[in-house]
């Protein structure tokens, strides 16, 4: 399915802990184009719930979420 | 005869009908609270402080407004380290001294230890790549996060408004303040 989203934006966020991961995928998701898909990249464990909540409440989509052993990766799509 | 027989009466009758509800729509509208979160920051801790900056700059990325109100104890930290407050009398000096000026300043309120608790919490942070209480301030300002200083806590502490730092969005405000913008949040907190 990976191959049929096409990234826009990718953001390197590993490393960060909590709030940071959330507050620049919050700043770089007005980079790009309402219905183009950020790539974010987190070690964060904490960001499996907040990436969706952050996602629900600021009106944008989760299309998709890997994970590989620590590193989650997530394809958001800008809604708003 | 019946109104339903005579349209214009109907349609006078719709209209005052929607004229009335459109009037206690706006009134409701009115007192529905906005997409905001107001916090009182009373605590001069660190590591309450640092809960309430990643709140704050948290509810930002999440699209909403966060206003924090530095009262009491959270007032000193919101001094900049390298100005000079001028003329003071003993009280103000006593307290200017004994408080700590600026974020660098703060300690933990729990396994201080001297000092020496706090410092190896700030190693820890460093270390996990925690923001410092300096970076998320500089964080909020970016963000556009609001702060707003109890006047009533500078006056009885003896801060002036030339030793607090430099910060965009930072007014000097009493509680009436508070309260307007906690009655139109849709969370408040105390911290």
């Amino acid at each position: 399915m990976t191959e049929n989203i096409q990234i826009k934006k990718t953001m390197d966020l590993k490393g960060l802990p909590c709030p940071m991961p959330v507050v620049k995928v919050s700043k770089g998701i007005k980079e790009v184009d309402v219905g183009e898909v950020v790539e974010a990249i987190t070690t964060d464990p904490g960001a499996l719930s907040d990436f969706p909540a952050w996602a629900r409440t600021s009106g944008n989509e989760i299309l998709k979420t890997e994970q590989d052993g620590k590193t989650i990766k997530f394809y958001i799509k800008r809604n708003a | 005869m019946t109104n339903t027989d005579n349209p214009a009466v109907d349609l006078e009758n719709l209209e005052s009908q929607i004229s009335q509800l459109k009037s206690s729509f706006d009134e409701l509208k009115k007192d529905n609270p906005s997409n905001k979160l107001s916090m009182v920051v009373f605590s001069g801790d660190l590591d309450k402080i640092l809960a309430a900056f990643v709140i704050a700059t948290g509810a930002v990325a999440m699209g909403m407004e966060a206003v924090m109100f530095f009262t009491f104890w959270g007032t000193p930290v919101l001094r900049a380290k390298n100005k000079r407050p001028g003329k003071k009398d003993i009280m103000s000096k006593m307290f200017g001294a004994m408080l700590p000026k600026g974020t660098c300043e703060v300690k933990l309120s729990r396994m201080n230890m001297a000092g020496m608790g706090t410092a190896m919490m700030k190693s820890l942070m460093k270390k996990k790549n925690v923001a410092s209480l300096e970076q998320m301030l500089e964080m909020a300002e970016e963000l556009g996060v609001n702060i707003f200083v109890c006047e009533m806590s500078m006056d009885l502490m003896g801060f002036k408004r030339e030793e607090m730092i430099d910060y965009k969005n930072m007014t000097f405000c009493g509680v009436a303040k508070f309260l307007e913008e906690a009655k139109d949040s849709r969370i408040q907190l105390f911290i």
